[in-house]
């Protein structure tokens, strides 16, 4: 368990460890992909949903999902969008730098408990990246569920995540990917819409009042898509999404994550329906 | 050194002359301790190191009321007769700003150099029964969890404690709301009371027996023991302020969209007074610095505030965008989730944030107004 993993008498559990950038892959034109490898050959277990912060000397530190493990060099990947100071230096990285990184924290989806379940994977744009680590295991372990279907939104074509990746996941006949985006471009003949628009396909698959759902996208997203979902008879129990706050410390001291009685950081940031349900609508909460 | 199971068992209850304080203190720097207590700077009487008693605000007391602070002389010596002032230990148990490594490159990577000072040994003279509380939240916060805070942990287990119970009750106070006091609960090493002529002593702990069977002192009478009560029951009765707890966490639960959030947000100036002179709160930020050349960096953790905009910062905007959002994310912390996350109220009935509000906003007065038109909603009224 997490807790054990971390020494408590001493400030490591503040300060980051060097870790490699042993590949850059870009996704998107805002985008990349990190690889990373520790330079003291520590080794990190960690369960789909986690996160580590990444740490860029002198500049700051961040909270970044684990987006998946290379199969091969077990390199942890690191999906990072630039949209402010520290994510913009971070996707300026190139092979052979260096970052910091403490974690992994948090708690992950609940893969164990959806055993021999139906799975419905709803996805938003970066959202996509805490998720990739779920699919690769699942993939991996395939039989262990029923039906399992992706549907995944992004603003426009050149957005989508993992290009490659997708192609191989659409075709494979053990998995049903449907992609949407919110504007298309010439080349695009795909859905248009947000992504609660593909749910009737999803529902040619699978029975979503069995379902265990899974979600990660901007909050607007899913508050709409829980709504959607309850209104198709979908109890909250089945519903897990992952949320975001500032985040400071990563293991609940700083404060900076509290959502009404939750530290993301801490009890989430994947949270059960239920026990989030009543903050969700609460607005500046 | 004498027997402490023989001279003062855990319990027992001393009669301790006044100027022997000075032995104690004496005693305890001996021991390696850094002794922090009560003084007098700039205005007010402050957590500070102390070396003898004439350091301590000896016959002073101070005037409280919504946004207002004031020293006075009293007509006696009492060496505590005063409530608590704008510091808390907690400066001292979770430093304001700390330094929690610097780092500088070393080929490929980079090494970290924690801080080299060992952490200091405190004893702290004077703590109140709502500051004993007001610890004991912040070991389940820094402490009880999955994680445990290393900076807070080496300066706890230090400790030494050495209460005082009020003899005299602040005009903002209102300890005796939350159970929190006067009466000292245990976990301090020493439990002192102050009467005119002398202290009674009740020993907390082992170590506090120890530390005692080396101060002149003589077993309390019935007189002492009576005169304790008598003093406790007069400060209970003399609270300041006075809060309703009933079923609070559920009240402030349900009126999350309550009108009088946007009302206490008119006058609340988000300077965030409150979160700092509070014993309790615990926020704090992490900077990362580094020199000029880049070939140095620091990781600093500095004292933070929920009231400023930056601290919620997500995704390109504040989520607490508002000043009614912050207020309420404050008050509902103090009272309602802090209950879910360490299963303990976050406020103890010090009063500090009352006293040192510039505009004298009493969270006493908002829970009040909350209750009085419960389930009332934002845009309901005209
Ligand atoms: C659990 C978790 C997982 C995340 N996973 C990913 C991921 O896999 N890929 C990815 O690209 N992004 C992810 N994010 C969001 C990412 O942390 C922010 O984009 C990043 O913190 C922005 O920092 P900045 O310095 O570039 O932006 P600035 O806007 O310059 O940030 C200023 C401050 O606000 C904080 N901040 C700003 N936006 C966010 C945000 N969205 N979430 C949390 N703190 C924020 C920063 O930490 C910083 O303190 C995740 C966030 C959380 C909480
Ligand atoms: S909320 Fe106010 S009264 Fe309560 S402990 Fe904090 S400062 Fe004291
Ligand atoms: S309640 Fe008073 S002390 Fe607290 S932030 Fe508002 S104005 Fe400042
Ligand atoms: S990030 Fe510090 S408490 Fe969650």
């Amino acid at each position: 368990m997490i807790a054990q993993a971390i020494p408590s008498y001493a400030l490591d559990l503040f300060l980051p460890r060097p870790f490699q950038v042993t590949g850059v892959r870009r996704e998107t034109p805002d985008t990349v992909t990190l690889r990373l490898r520790s330079l003291h050959g520590d080794s990190l277990s960690f369960q789909p949903g986690q996160f580590n912060m990444l740490y860029l000397f002198g500049v700051g530190e961040v909270p970044i999902s684990i987006s998946g493990v290379h199969p091969k060099t077990r390199d942890l990947e690191h999906t990072v969008r630039a949209v402010g100071y520290v994510t913009r230096a971070l996707v300026r990285l190139r092979k052979g730098d260096v970052v910091g990184l403490r974690g992994p924290f948090g708690r992950g989806w609940p893969l164990e408990e959806a055993r021999g379940r139906d799975l419905l994977i709803l996805a938003g744009g970066i959202g996509l990246a805490p998720l990739r680590p779920a699919l690769q295991y699942l993939m991996a372990h395939r039989r262990d569920y029923e039906q399992i279907v992706l549907l995944y939104g992004a603003r426009t074509p050149a957005d989508l995540l993992y290009p490659t990746e997708l192609e191989r996941w659409r075709g494979r006949l053990d998995l049903q990917v449907f992609i949407t985006v919110d504007r298309g471009d010439e080349a695009w003949r795909g859905h248009i819409g947000v992504v609660t628009t593909l749910l009737p396909l999803a529902e040619r698959f699978l029975d979503l009042r069995q379902a265990i759902i899974l979600m990660c996208g901007p909050e607007v997203m899913m508050r709409v898509a829980a709504r959607e979902l309850e209104n198709r008879g979908v109890a909250p129990e089945q519903i897990f999404l992952s949320l975001e706050r500032n985040m400071k410390c990563a293991v609940g001291f700083c404060g900076h994550c509290q959502f009404g009685p939750a530290f993301i950081c801490r009890d989430g940031p994947v949270f059960p329906l239920p026990q989030i349900r009543p903050l969700l609508e609460v607005r500046e909460l | 050194m004498a027997d402490p199971e023989v001279r003062t068992p855990t319990g027992s209850l001393w009669r301790m002359e006044k100027a022997q304080l000075q032995t104690l203190m004496e005693k305890l720097t001996q021991q390696g301790y850094t002794i922090i207590g009560p003084r007098i700077q700039e205005g007010a009487i402050v957590y500070d190191e102390v070396h003898r008693i004439s350091d301590l605000p000896i016959g002073w007391t101070d005037e409280q009321d919504g946004g207002s602070y004031r020293l006075k002389r009293r007509g006696d010596e009492a060496f505590f007769g005063y409530a608590v002032g704008p510091h808390s230990w907690k400066r001292f148990l979770h430093p304001p700003v700390f330094s929690l490594g610097r780092t500088r490159r070393n080929g490929q990577g980079f090494e970290w150099t924690p801080p080299a000072d060992p952490p200091p040994r405190y004893a702290f003279l004077g703590v109140r029964a709502c500051e004993l509380h007001a610890i004991a939240i912040l070991d389940r916060v820094f402490m009880g969890g999955p994680y445990v805070d290393p900076v807070y942990r080496a300066r706890r287990e230090a400790l030494f404690l050495i209460a005082v119970q009020c003899t005299t009750a602040g005009g903002t106070c209102f300890c005796a709301s939350m159970g929190t006091g006067p009466k000292a609960p245990p976990g301090a090493d020493l439990i002192l009371t102050e009467l005119p002529d002398a202290f009674v002593v009740e020993i907390g702990t082992e170590r506090g027996a120890a530390l005692m069977a080396e101060i002149p002192c003589t077993p309390a009478t019935e007189a002492d023991r009576a005169a304790v009560e008598a003093h406790l029951e007069e400060t209970a009765r003399s609270m300041g302020r006075q809060l309703d707890t009933a079923d609070l966490p559920a009240l402030l639960y349900r009126n999350l969209e309550h009108p009088r959030w946007e009302e206490v947000a008119q006058r609340c100036l988000t300077c965030g007074n409150c979160t700092m002179v509070c014993p309790t709160c615990f926020c704090f930020t992490v900077e990362d610095l580094s020199d000029l050349a880049g070939t140095q960096a620091e990781r600093v953790r500095r004292w933070d505030s929920c009231f400023t905009t930056a601290f919620t910062y997500t995704a390109g905007r504040p989520i607490r965008q508002s000043a009614k959002a912050r207020y309420r994310q404050w008050l509902t912390h103090k009272l309602a989730s802090w209950w879910d996350q360490f299963g303990t109220s976050g406020c103890v009935g010090c009063g500090r944030c009352i006293t040192w509000c510039p505009v004298g906003i009493d969270l006493t007065e908002e829970v009040r107004a909350i209750r009085e038109t419960d389930g009332a909603l934002a845009g309901e009224r005209r």
